[in-house]
């Protein structure tokens, strides 16, 4: 039986997927803040949060909706949003 | 790592969240493949796209497309041509419904009472001389007339070779009708002759643009990082060009590896059914394209890589500014 995801390691799996694929620098899983505002202060677009979507689909084995891109402004917001649209495991 | 706030003080700061929630997405539609102008250079009918599809001329369908347009995210709309203003129409059913720009050679006069804060780019394609050379008469003269002190009005100055060292009296005459400008370069697309660039002429070009914001701050709507791309054709020591031009029609995009570009961007024939492959014509040298919009769209949609110093973020602000300035999401 798979364990329950929980919010820090899917924090944390989120943070790597965007450190990996925004090729980010001088900051890892563990040392990324949670609450930092990817927007106005990491400087992610929407190009940007299409490709972490991609991954995170891959991931994680949920859809976002476009329309959902605004309310994804820290990798908090963002692994709430992946808990609570990830399938639900038997 | 390396954040906003690390990089700006909190002017620059200021600005920055004045613009980093703006998410615009723009489309650019043909209105019609009809004008009363035919200009030497004019990709659109150098090019031969005035010809690839039909104009689909029921108003109810292009309102009807309009609104899928809206439903597909677009949210600035970008109207060019052939000239728009034969069909006031159709430019309506874009301005009712969302923001919207109509780009004009400025012969007819856009009616304020039915369009009243519409964004018009009159375009210019020099003084009196090139423009009697390149488009058989002196616009100027009569669009100038027409949108004199107009808040929402700005000259579209196609600077040519021709041009350089007599752009000062170009901007005054605009200046003086109480309009804005905002300058970008000639691509020559039907090789007239003399009308080319050469590198020692883009590096002149360059430092005079510059001049000419800082002589006339309140009348020219530009950036010198805007400038410094444009002339050389670089960003970040990266080159424009196809592999790196963001304004590509998105179904039609297939490059690989994906460069950065305008989310869901479409240039549309005015069937409302055809798309063309990019901002200006499928034939022209990407290599050597000189669209304004495209250099600066290509410096916007690149953010993150101008964070690696203050002075790079703060260039991508201005520039950033000055495109929302050009459609009005930003006041002048």
């Amino acid at each position: 039986m798979q364990q329950e995801l929980t919010l820090q390691d899917t924090i944390e799996g989120v943070a790597r997927i965007i450190i990996d694929e925004l090729k980010l620098e001088d900051v890892t899983p563990q040392t990324f803040d949670p609450d930092l505002d990817l927007i106005d202060e990491v400087g992610v677009d929407s190009m940007d949060l299409a490709t972490v979507a991609l991954v995170l689909q891959d991931e994680y084995g949920i859809s976002i909706d476009e329309d959902d891109y605004p309310k994804l402004k820290s990798l908090r917001l963002i692994a709430e949003y992946v808990l609570a649209h990830a399938p639900v495991k038997s | 790592m390396k954040t906003v706030s690390s990089l700006l003080d909190s002017h620059w700061y200021q600005r920055y969240k004045r613009i980093s929630q703006l998410n615009i997405r723009s489309s650019i539609y043909d209105v019609t493949n009809r004008c009363n102008l035919r200009c030497k250079g004019c990709f659109f009918f150098s090019s031969g796209e005035d010809k690839v599809a039909r104009e689909e001329t029921d108003p109810e369908k292009w309102a009807a497309f309009v609104d899928k347009e809206k439903q597909r995210g677009v949210n600035l709309a970008i109207l060019i041509g052939g000239e728009p203003t034969l069909c006031f129409d159709r430019i309506e059913a874009f301005y009712s419904r969302m923001p919207t720009y109509c780009a004009t050679n400025g012969l007819i006069k856009v009616p304020r009472e039915r369009f009243p804060d519409m964004m018009v780019g009159i375009s210019l394609w020099g003084d009196e001389e090139d423009e009697k050379r390149l488009r058989g008469q002196n616009t100027f003269r009569i669009s100038s007339n027409n949108y004199e002190g107009d808040p929402y009005t700005y000259y579209l100055y196609t600077i040519t070779p021709n041009q350089i060292g007599r752009t000062g009296q170009v901007i005054r005459k605009i200046r003086d009708a109480g309009l804005k400008v905002h300058m970008q370069l000639l691509s020559n697309d039907e090789a007239v002759d003399g009308f080319s660039w050469r590198q020692g002429e883009l590096d002149d070009l360059r430092a005079e643009m510059d001049e000419m914001l800082d002589t006339y701050p309140d009348t020219v709507i530009s950036a010198k990082y805007y400038h410094q791309v444009i002339t050389t054709g670089k960003m970040l020591d990266r080159q424009f060009g196809w592999k790196e031009c963001p304004s590509v029609t998105e179904p039609l995009d297939n490059r690989e590896p994906k460069p950065r570009r305008l989310i869901h961007f479409i240039r549309w024939a005015s069937d409302l059914e055809t798309m063309h492959r990019c901002c200006t014509s499928a034939t022209r040298d990407c290599s050597t394209c000189k669209d304004g919009a495209a250099h600066m769209s290509w410096i916007m949609v690149n953010k993150r890589a101008h964070m690696r110093s203050a002075e790079d973020l703060q260039n991508w602000i201005e520039v950033y500014e000055m495109f929302a300035k050009l459609y009005q999401f930003l006041p002048w």
